[in-house]
């Protein structure tokens, strides 16, 4: 009688775990791109600010017909309605019990967008300072809404998040009168620990503080990468 | 919790890799970088829970926790962890040179 052996092997794998979202990240990229979209992924806590920060952009920016934006949230389609009563074009994205948002949620939702005449897209991801961090999207930069009630030290509790960020937008700057506890400069001390290149604009949707600064990165941001687009052309 | 997504993701790439081989899987290795932004603890959580029916039902997971480095970009120099991330010498911001990494490295399988 004729046993069969059986052979153990060593396979060498080396492929990114999240290859399958990375390359839907990258469809989801190519495709603002070439509408010469900036699109942005806004992370930060819950309640620190997100949507208050793109209802006052669209409130500065002049023409929010140019402004769109994905909400992400566990339940209710709230933040989305809100930015739609601000001007910009948006949808949300219930994501059930997921606590970030992926490249295929952001995929399918752009199907059901019209794009045209839109330069700014921003993602406003499920409120947390941990998971969105992992999953790319397709956006072209990375900003963090971190709000002055969060503590000096959150860079530094939350790295991953703050080393990927462009630019953090510290929020609610107009109750810092009323927060005699809370030192701005610890928090540069903390991000420039965690982040490379470290970027702050604080920032008051309320008080108008910090908006012109926010809009003015959005349009340098946006041309560079135009100008960088057309060189690969 | 999102180990349980990365988990659901690691399954199909050894899925991928072991192809249409029929096969047992025995073993999985991992990279996680400090910076990935993945807790150890409850990726092996989530594999124990995750691999019931599926075919790493019978694997064994190691991981395999990268430290974060950081380099500068123009001397190639080392940029300490803890300190600013910008280089003493270049005054150049630091880029990560290891440490975000969520790769499948390897799988052990058993090919009747």
């Amino acid at each position: 009688m004729c046993q069969k052996d059986s052979e153990v092997n060593v396979v060498d794998v080396q492929t990114r775990i999240l290859a399958r979202n990375d390359n839907t990240a990258a469809h989801n990229r190519e495709h603002f791109l070439e509408r010469d979209i900036f699109a942005l992924n806004v992370m930060g806590s819950p309640g620190s600010g997100k949507t208050a920060v793109l209802e006052a952009t669209a409130r500065a920016f002049g023409d929010s017909r140019k402004l769109a934006a994905l909400a992400g949230d566990l339940a209710t389609d709230n933040d989305a309605a809100r930015l739609r009563r601000a001007g910009l074009r948006a949808r949300a994205i219930e994501t059930g019990q997921a606590c970030h948002l992926d490249a295929e949620m952001v995929h399918h939702e752009l199907h059901h967008f019209d794009l045209a005449g839109v330069d700014y897209f921003f993602i406003e991801n499920v409120g947390n300072l941990v998971c969105p961090a992992v999953y790319d999207l397709g956006q072209s930069a990375n900003v963090v809404v971190l709000s002055v009630t969060e503590g000096e030290d959150k860079p530094l509790k939350y790295p991953t998040m703050f080393a990927r960020a462009d630019l953090v937008l510290l929020t609610k700057t107009d109750l810092l009168p009323h927060l005699p506890l809370v030192n701005v400069p610890a928090i540069l001390d903390a991000l420039a620990r965690v982040m490379p290149d470290p970027r702050l604009i604080p920032i008051s949707p309320l008080g108008g503080e910090g908006i012109i600064d926010w809009l003015d990165w959005l349009r340098m941001r946006r041309n560079a990468m135009l100008t960088t687009s057309e060189v690969f052309a | 919790m999102h180990e349980y997504s990365i988990i659901q993701s690691l399954v199909e790439s050894v899925a991928a890799a072991v192809a249409n081989r029929e096969a047992t899987v025995h073993r999985v290795d991992v990279a996680i970088g400090e910076l990935a932004g993945v807790d150890c603890g409850l990726l092996a959580t989530a594999f124990e829970v995750f691999r019931d029916g599926t075919l790493c039902e019978h694997a064994a997971l190691t991981i395999d926790r990268i430290p974060a480095r950081w380099e500068c970009p123009r001397c190639g120099g080392d940029v300490a962890c803890g300190g600013f991330l910008r280089c003493t010498l270049c005054d150049a911001p630091a880029r990560l040179a290891a440490g975000d990494e969520i790769v499948l490295q390897r799988i052990e399988l058993e090919v009747a």
